[in-house]
């Protein structure tokens, strides 16, 4: 009983991970309608650049920090200006595409600029089990919990953001309806480089708990496509659906691998989570908050 | 001014419909088809088949299946590594099993059975759109590859967990396995893929591939005109993983010749498809083609460039054709969002009044 | 108008009543159709008019009422169902196949006539290719019938509003059908287009006998065309009869003068 909990939490934990990759979707799938595949190299490109930061110039931790998200900001002006303004008026799949393609580009040029070894990247985040809970028999990473807590508080901060403030307001317009918005004079380009941004700051405090995680590496913008499950289950638009769905899909795909796993020669992992989003969809297309989609003829 | 098409009337529907209607197409197409199968033959090496013309006309072949699913009937999907993966091993079974059926009919069989696993991870296709309905082939994709990872049925128990294509003759030539001709590769898969371009083309021109392309450009429009959206989407899916899968089973078998799941087909080899098709344009035959050339032959050139001119070492010239990949994927999207095949009707556009601009 | 050979009734709409959630989009609509009748649907904007369509058209699903089709009587039934049993239509914001040309528009109008199977259409030759060719002789009948020769292999989208809207009737001719369901075909037309589109109706009125039921603001065209008129208002039946009827009718006139009224 005590291992399930122990399975069950640990799947918690790495759901919250998956959530803050989505968070990032989520944000920019509302402002733009854009399906973002290179979110997780996004996550990656940011790691590196924090930790290459703090190595090759020998930054201390929070001037690399300033450092990253202003990088990322300026990233996420560039892709606006070579990229996005270009492409206003093609459909959602011309727009899928193009990321895929800014995710090679990304790859790329992270790879020359920081190199493509293995990074560990280490810059405080309390480390080892929880001691109170080891004490009860269950192993649960400091980490972890750190994540979580940080997940959450980026939530509500999100939210408030979204709700109460002007920008956020715009924000909300521009996912709507882009010629409305324009028409009540929301700038998309500004809107699209703050919200660009902001996806990128939280691409990089993902990239940050995974790569403290398990080191910083190519196979973090896989992780992009771990986070398609979870979108699917929470529904695109939906901030919170982003975290209920990643704390689903990363429980369900633990205990299916704990339990199921060893039936069938283990890594289910590789795709229980897309197989439990497939029979999620064909029953609740929209996923579990996301907005029905009714079509007009 | 050599492109002009006056004075050729047709006098028929039957002459409007013919495959290339204007005589320079058709000039055009019979010198294509001579060089490939008179000119090249001749000029042959080992090493521009093994790393030119094998992989750009099995390229094809999978970008021709791919773009029947999405360029013509809109339904995309990733999982297109994964079902060249259920080609390659369907052939190989059938190889090592059934040898004395011959290796055409073998690779056909293979293009059936990935049909039928095509259609039934088609079947969510029914109630799910776009992007979502990548999810559902991304499901494809992992669980194929895992498949054939985890059960030693699929490759014999070996111990290595590859394949390895034994030889196997076509009219007494070697055509499979280290001691086959090139001469003989080259025209086997040169043939099948020309047969099979044309068969896709004359579907697509069809009842069948308008209304593929009726679900794409509109489902609910083509349930008006009696277009069942399960019976076309689901037959979308069939011929395409009926094409991905003999692609696959000819990359194996004769490309190749031995391969492992995860190297050889896993979601990079559905990205690289996808961005043939987008590169080269969507719904569109000669786009297919096209596309597989140009990411077949660019990878090499710029290697050759980098490395050998510039003298790049092969990390960072790796690292500079995934860059360029991307940049010419975002380009093409933007510049061209219906790929090369646009550009060229544009030149021949441009070709009927040359040399008169205006 | 009222010498008309209309035969016997071929569409019933018994009491249909269809809801968006609280929404109530149509409130108990009972009325019919007449072969070879042009019946024209009026009424304010969001009266429910599209939707009365739809739900005859399969596309929406009523919660109560039945609709009877050439003496079957369904409660619903799927969009190409409708298609298969004669019904066709065009559309108010034009649902063309944009990335096909103008023939392969109205060739897709042809899909029901045409059987063959895969196999054959890979080969294209024999069975499909004799039904591929005498269903391009009955979309060219379409073509000349509504004079669209010279747009036959242009890219729909590429032209012009008026055409768009007579491509799309041909689309809808195509699949010969025994009603046609026409939404706002001369919205956002010129005066001489949409004589153009008058006389079409017509002809196709009274050249194939096809039942036309006809969803039109101007009001000059309804009563000049039109055999009868069902006139809708919030989604309920203010009148159903002869067009001078009808525009007589105090309730009728009422509803678009705007005089106010409680909700209903």
């Amino acid at each position: 009983m005590l291992f399930f909990i122990e399975v069950a939490l640990s799947g918690l934990m790495a759901g919250v991970m998956y959530s803050l990759v989505a968070l990032g979707f989520v944000l920019i799938f509302k402002a733009s309608g854009i399906f973002n595949f290179a979110q997780g190299v996004m996550a990656l490109f940011a790691a590196l650049t924090l930790v290459g930061l703090m190595e090759k110039f020998g930054m201390p931790v929070w001037l690399a920090i300033i450092g990253t998200i202003a990088v990322m900001i300026a990233l996420a002006w560039l892709i606006e200006r070579l990229m996005l303004r270009h492409l206003v008026n093609q459909e959602p799949i011309i727009l899928f595409m193009a990321t895929i393609g800014l995710a090679y580009v990304l790859e790329g040029m992270g790879d020359i600029m920081w190199g493509s070894d293995v990074k560990v990247l280490d810059i405080g985040i309390p480390q080892g089990a929880w001691d109170w809970l080891w004490d009860q028999g269950i192993y649960i990473e400091k980490l972890e919990m750190f994540a979580a807590a940080t997940a959450a508080i980026m939530v509500i901060v999100l939210a408030i953001f979204f709700q109460k403030t002007r920008i956020g307001r715009a924000l909300r317009a521009v996912a709507d309806d882009h010629q409305a918005a324009l028409s009540v004079g929301i700038s998309l380009h500004t809107i699209w480089v703050v919200v660009w941004s902001v996806s990128g700051i939280v691409a990089l405090v993902a990239g940050i708990m995974w790569g403290s995680k398990s080191g910083v590496q190519f196979s973090l913008s896989l992780i992009a496509l771990k986070a398609l499950p979870v979108l699917i289950l929470g529904g695109f638009t939906s901030v919170p659906g982003a975290i209920i769905g990643g704390m689903i899909i990363g429980v369900g795909e633990k205990l299916a691998e704990v339990y199921f796993g060893p039936m069938v020669g283990g890594a289910i992992e590789n795709w229980f989570a897309y197989m439990l989003a497939l029979a999620f969809l064909l029953f609740r297309p929209q996923g579990l908050f996301g907005e029905k989609i009714i079509e007009r003829v | 001014m050599f492109y002009r098409e006056t004075g050729q009337f047709k006098a028929s529907y039957q002459d409007d419909q013919a495959l290339f209607p204007i005589d320079q197409d058709r000039y055009v197409i019979f010198a294509v088809l001579f060089i490939t199968f008179a000119v090249v033959p001749m000029l042959l090496n080992q090493y521009w088949l093994n790393a030119i013309l094998l992989p750009f006309l099995i390229y094809s072949l999978a970008a021709l299946g791919l773009n029947i699913l999405t360029g013509y009937c809109g339904q995309l999907s990733l999982g297109t590594g994964g079902f060249m993966a259920v080609g390659a091993f369907s052939v190989y079974k059938l190889m090592v099993a059934f040898p004395e059926l011959g290796f055409i009919p073998l690779v056909i069989i293979s293009g059936f059975i990935t049909a039928a696993v095509g259609t039934l991870f088609g079947l969510p296709s029914l109630r799910i759109k776009g992007f979502y309905l990548a999810v559902a082939t991304l499901a494809a994709q992992f669980f194929l590859i895992w498949l054939f990872n985890k059960v030693g049925w699929f490759f014999n128990y070996n111990a290595t967990g590859m394949i390895t294509s034994p030889p196997m003759t076509l009219f007494g030539v070697i055509i499979t396995g280290p001691e086959a001709s090139p001469v003989a590769k080259y025209y086997l898969v040169a043939g099948f893929v020309a047969v099979f371009a044309l068969l896709a083309k004359n579907i697509a021109r069809g009842r069948i591939g308008r209304n593929w392309m009726a679900i794409r450009d509109m489902d609910i429009a083509a349930e008006l005109i009696g277009v069942r959206p399960l019976v076309a989407k689901l037959s979308a899916f069939a011929v395409s993983s009926f094409y991905i899968g003999m692609a696959g089973a000819l990359y194996f078998a004769v490309w190749l010749g031995s391969a492992e799941p995860t190297e050889a087909f896993d979601i990079n080899q559905s990205f690289l498809v996808l961005f043939m098709i987008i590169i080269g344009g969507l719904g569109s035959v000669l786009g297919s083609f096209l596309g597989a050339a140009f990411l077949v032959v660019m990878p090499i050139m710029l290697k050759n460039i980098l490395v050998d001119g510039f003298g790049t070492n092969t990390a960072l010239a790796a690292h500079i054709e995934i860059i360029t990949v991307g940049i010419l994927i975002i380009g093409f999207l933007i510049v061209e969002p219906h790929g090369l095949a646009r550009l060229w009707r544009i030149a021949k556009e441009k070709l009927r009044l040359w040399p008169f601009p205006y | 108008m009222s010498e008309r050979n209309l035969g016997e009734v071929i569409l019933a709409v018994d009491n249909i009543s269809l809801s968006f959630g609280v929404m109530k989009v149509l409130d108990d609509i009972s009325f019919d159709i007449r072969r070879g009748e042009i019946r024209s649907i009026i009424g304010p904007n969001g009266a429910g008019k599209s939707s009365m369509l739809n739900v005859i058209n399969g596309f929406y699903h009523p919660q109560q009422g039945s609709i009877t089709f050439k003496g079957e009587t369904r409660k619903q039934m799927a969009p190409h169902r409708a298609a298969s049993h004669g019904i066709a239509r065009t559309f108010q914001n034009i649902a063309l196949f944009k990335g096909m040309s103008t023939l392969d528009n109205i060739m897709t109008g042809r899909n029901l006539k045409m059987k063959t199977n895969l196999f054959w259409q890979a080969l294209h030759i024999g069975p499909a290719r004799a039904e591929e060719l005498e269903n391009r002789e009955a979309a060219e009948k379409v073509i000349d019938f509504l004079d669209i020769q010279a747009i036959r292999k242009k890219p729909v989208g590429k032209l012009p509003y008026g055409l768009q809207k007579r491509v799309e009737l041909g689309r809808a001719l195509a699949a010969e059908p025994d009603l046609l369901l026409l939404d706002e075909p001369m919205a956002g037309m010129n005066s001489e287009e949409k004589e153009d589109m008058c006389r079409f109706i017509l002809d196709v009125n009274s050249e194939f006998g096809t039942t036309i039921a006809l969803i039109e603001h101007d009001m000059g065209v309804v009563m000049d065309l039109s055999d009868r008129v069902l006139v809708l208002d919030y989604g309920k039946q203010l009148a159903d009869g002869e067009p001078d009827e009808v525009r007589a009718n105090q309730a009728v006139i009422d509803a678009y003068l705007g005089v106010p009224h409680e909700e209903g």
